[in-house]
């Protein structure tokens, strides 16, 4: 090796220490990795949300569509959302319990005031995303067939694997029968 | 084998002519005469079964793709055209759909081979280790494919499947949106699975060259689980071809006959009538089941109450494979002369049947029905719940307790010196038990 490095026509043939050579060198290997990232990350960004998807934000939707003690399943962003109408039993259950579920949330917690008879939620399992079928379960919420979770009349986690209440989604009434989901 | 030299000599003058330029026909001779262990029996067809399997799905996929839409308004109604109208559409997508089926019960054979006669032994490690690799991008193709129809089961299983990378710490969230291309499976999901199902096998055939390269290079193990002195070449081995061949060539009928009889008389069988459901974003079926290949993985990941602790063992359940090679502490290769062992080998098999039983029972419903029990943490004792988790840490302990320990602590039987020994000289090695 000493051989190579005094043929080296750099006039740096100092043994083991660095040399300009080995700078070019590892500038070169720097520069070619920084391209190689930068070509990269077009290629997996593509893969993020496009802009016609971002571009589906918000709906708007009819309260009136809604009887008391149903509950209607609206598509907003590819998934369900439960709009539902409680029950004055219902009602008085849930707001007897207090703050339950995961994490530990009152009914006021979850819905908007003066408007607590309806409940709107993601209709989408927080375990690994299927839709609870709704009044069943041992909560009287929903129950979700995938692998048992039970949400009460508020939406919240009560039993099962699912880590979490079900998501309420940023919405406001623009009316009193109207409400802008998104 | 990796001393094997070439035996071919070009005969014509197309083949001298040829031979100096590319020497393709060299390596095709080379590569058919090659030494092959003369104990081979008809576990070790499965290879052979594999790549037919391999070229199977791809000449199909591509005539499929000809006619298949990749968009969610399109993409049911396009494969029930395929049944319908186009020219033999019905058989091939059949093929198509069964031939998933066959590969996976042939690769299942072909690994519990491999860990029976202990071939990913010294020096077969990156034979196993790619083998592996393989096998996990296999079921993410698998996966991929069994999407694109576009039915209930696709819709619910790709939601599942993709939630649980959501599961990941910190990273999860966007890694899921990411995948999926918008806040919930929808159309560009659809449209990147079906362009990744395409690509993935072409990445698998690329991997099994690799896997074949390494076989040709360290040898291909044998029943008896011995290295074949180079001196005793003669008289343990014999060509591959027409020898295994011809014999492989008798598994494939006798494979194709099964395969053939699913295609023809029972399509169906292996798949779930809820897949002729179109895809309903707003509606979960009531029991959401992977495919039966994949139940076993399916089961340890239910098994466990947390969710991103379900992932990881999920995940861990093929990570384990990977080190088999560090994990086996004993010298002897084949079970045949390895007793103690093959006791756990055959609780294994068994613990991965039981595992895959338990992937398609809702985890609540009792094993022994009306059998009453008590509540154990967050489950009735009598439950598959309970069993799924009993045979989930035999599956970990048989590969991280059970093959370090047992390696150490048996007396094997005595191993012949080489394949051809008990026969040719005489000396059959005793029997025990």
């Amino acid at each position: 090796m000493t051989e190579s490095v005094e043929l080296n026509h750099d006039g740096h043939g100092g043994g083991d220490d660095a040399t300009r050579r080995d700078f070019i060198h590892i500038a070169a290997g720097a520069a070619a990795v920084g391209a190689g990232v930068m070509m990269a990350w077009p290629l997996v960004n593509q893969m993020n949300p496009a802009a016609d998807t971002l571009a589906l934000s918000t709906i708007e939707f009819d309260l009136t569509k809604v009887a008391e003690g149903m509950q209607v399943v609206i598509k907003w962003q590819g998934k369900p959302v439960f709009v539902r109408y409680r029950t004055p039993a219902e009602l008085a259950t849930i707001k007897a319990e207090g703050a339950v579920g995961s994490p530990p949330e009152t009914d006021a917690d979850r819905t908007k005031a003066g408007h607590e008879q309806f409940l709107v939620v993601i209709g989408s399992c927080t375990h690994l995303g299927c839709v609870p079928t709704f009044n069943s379960g041992d909560y009287g919420g929903w129950f979700c067939p995938c692998h048992g979770s039970h949400y009460d009349a508020s939406g919240r986690i009560r039993k099962g694997p699912a880590p979490r209440n079900l998501d309420v989604p940023t919405y406001e009434y623009v009316s009193d029968t109207r409400v802008r989901i998104g | 084998m990796s001393d094997h030299e070439s035996t071919y000599v070009p005969k014509t003058g197309i083949e001298k002519w040829l031979d100096s330029r590319l020497p393709i026909i060299r390596f095709g001779a080379d590569y058919m005469a090659l030494p092959t262990p003369r104990n081979l029996n008809y576990w070790y067809t499965f290879g052979g079964i594999l790549m037919l399997c391999l070229v199977i799905q791809i000449v199909t996929g591509i005539v499929l793709a000809m006619h298949y839409v990749p968009n969610t308004e399109m993409a049911f109604a396009s494969v029930e055209r395929i049944m319908r109208d186009v020219n033999g559409g019905w058989l091939i997508r059949y093929v198509h759909a069964n031939g998933a089926s066959m590969f996976f019960i042939a690769v299942y054979l072909h690994m519990l081979r491999g860990l029976y006669y202990g071939s990913y032994k010294a020096p077969r490690e990156i034979i196993w280790i790619l083998g592996c690799v393989i096998f996990f991008l296999m079921i993410a193709t698998a996966f991929l494919g069994y999407v694109l129809p576009w039915g209930q089961m696709s819709f619910w299983g790709a939601e599942v499947i993709t939630n649980l990378i959501g599961a990941v710490p910190v990273v999860g969230e966007p890694l899921l949106i990411w995948l999926r291309g918008g806040p919930a499976i929808d159309n560009a999901t659809l449209n990147r699975f079906f362009s990744l199902h395409y690509l993935l096998p072409f990445v698998i055939f690329g991997v099994v060259v690799l896997h074949l390269w390494a076989l040709h290079t360290s040898g291909q193990n044998n029943p008896a689980g011995v290295l074949i002195p180079k001196e005793r070449t003669a008289k343990d081995t014999l060509p591959f071809h027409p020898y295994f061949t011809v014999k492989d060539g008798f598994a494939i009928i006798l494979f194709l006959i099964l395969f053939a009889l699913f295609v023809f008389y029972m399509p169906n069988a292996l798949g779930h009538a809820d897949n002729y459901i179109p895809a309903n974003p707003l509606v979960t079926p009531a029991h959401i089941v992977p495919e039966w290949y994949m139940l076993p993985f399916y089961a340890i990941l239910r098994a466990i109450p947390d969710k991103f602790g379900g992932v990881l063992a999920m995940f861990g359940a093929i990570g384990v494979l990977f080190v088999i090679p560090w994990l086996d502490t004993s010298r002897v290769r084949s079970m045949r002369y390895r007793p103690t062992m093959k006791v756990f080998f055959v609780i294994f098999v068994i613990v991965g049947l039981g595992l895959g039983w338990c992937g398609a029972q809702l985890p609540d419903a009792q094993v022994v029905p009306g059998m009453p029990s008590f509540m154990l943490l967050d489950g009735q004792l009598n439950s598959y719940l309970w069993l799924t988790r009993l045979l989930t840490a035999y599956y970990f302990a048989f590969f991280l307790i059970i093959m370090p320990w047992v390696g150490l602590k048996e007396t094997p039987l005595p191993v012949p010196a080489s394949v051809s020994e008990p026969v040719l000289d005489g000396g059959i090695p005793e029997k025990k038990g």
